[in-house]
């Protein structure tokens, strides 16, 4: 068992085109170093100065991290963590 | 280009203008890769602001889950200025993430004028290009 991994579109570059991975780790963070390893610069690409990107959406299944412990979420085998860029933007 | 049927541009617009003074935005889905807009979904602001939108990740997350049972992909995303023109800002820049999606931009400052272009945006790259708007027989 290990933990599935939802790319975006966007991020699929780097993951060979693939929609999802497998990724293993006990906390998200522990989870998105193991994926960089497989999968170069994704780290990059969703943590900047040891936090979550602003215009990233990362899910533990159901829920947006920011709810449960960003980073410091713990998961496990089975889970599914689902990245999204968030959608945003405004008039300035 | 865009091709979008009037209902769903009539859809856009009616809902840029319905959440007027706040900013409004949505998606509208189609098959993959086929370009064509077909499915509209209206999407909450989590900023309820006039300046500023954002998805609501947990809707968010229920819309692209959707679209991923169905083999859709947003092929519209649109949003609402209020009271600048319909041409996206630097923050709309900053954020736009699907290289394959028409960044539609509807201006609601005059209440008697339609505003509505579209864009592509890509790599920071703002193109425009021509809305065709298909009349339903």
């Amino acid at each position: 068992m290990a933990i599935e991994v939802r790319i975006p579109t966007i991020l699929r570059n780097l993951t060979g085109g693939a929609k999802a991975v497998d990724g293993e780790g006990a906390t998200l963070s522990e989870l998105i170093t193991n994926l960089d390893k497989n999968y170069p610069g994704i780290g990059e690409r969703l943590v900047e100065n040891g936090q979550l990107r602003r215009f990233i959406n990362v899910y533990l299944n159901d829920e947006d991290v920011r709810f449960l412990g960003g980073l410091d979420t713990p998961v496990s085998d089975g889970d599914t963590v689902t990245v999204l860029p968030a959608v945003a933007g405004g008039m300035r | 280009m865009l091709r979008i049927d009037r209902s769903i541009y009539d859809k856009i617009v009616a809902h840029a203008r319905r959440d007027h003074p706040d900013e409004a935005c949505g998606i509208v889905a189609g098959p993959e890769g086929s370009d064509r807009p077909e499915r509209f979904v209206e999407m909450i602001n989590a900023e309820r602001s006039p300046t500023f939108y954002r998805f609501d990740s947990r809707e968010q997350l229920k819309v692209w889950r959707e679209m991923d049972e169905r083999d859709e992909e947003p092929v519209i995303i649109y949003h609402s200025h209020t009271a600048t023109e319909a041409y996206p800002s630097r923050t709309d820049v900053s954020y736009a993430s699907e290289p394959n999606a028409h960044y539609v931009l509807v201006s609601t400052r005059d209440p008697e004028t339609v505003e509505f272009r579209s864009y592509r945006i890509v790599d920071g790259v703002v193109t425009e290009e021509p809305v065709e708007i298909v009349e339903q027989g």
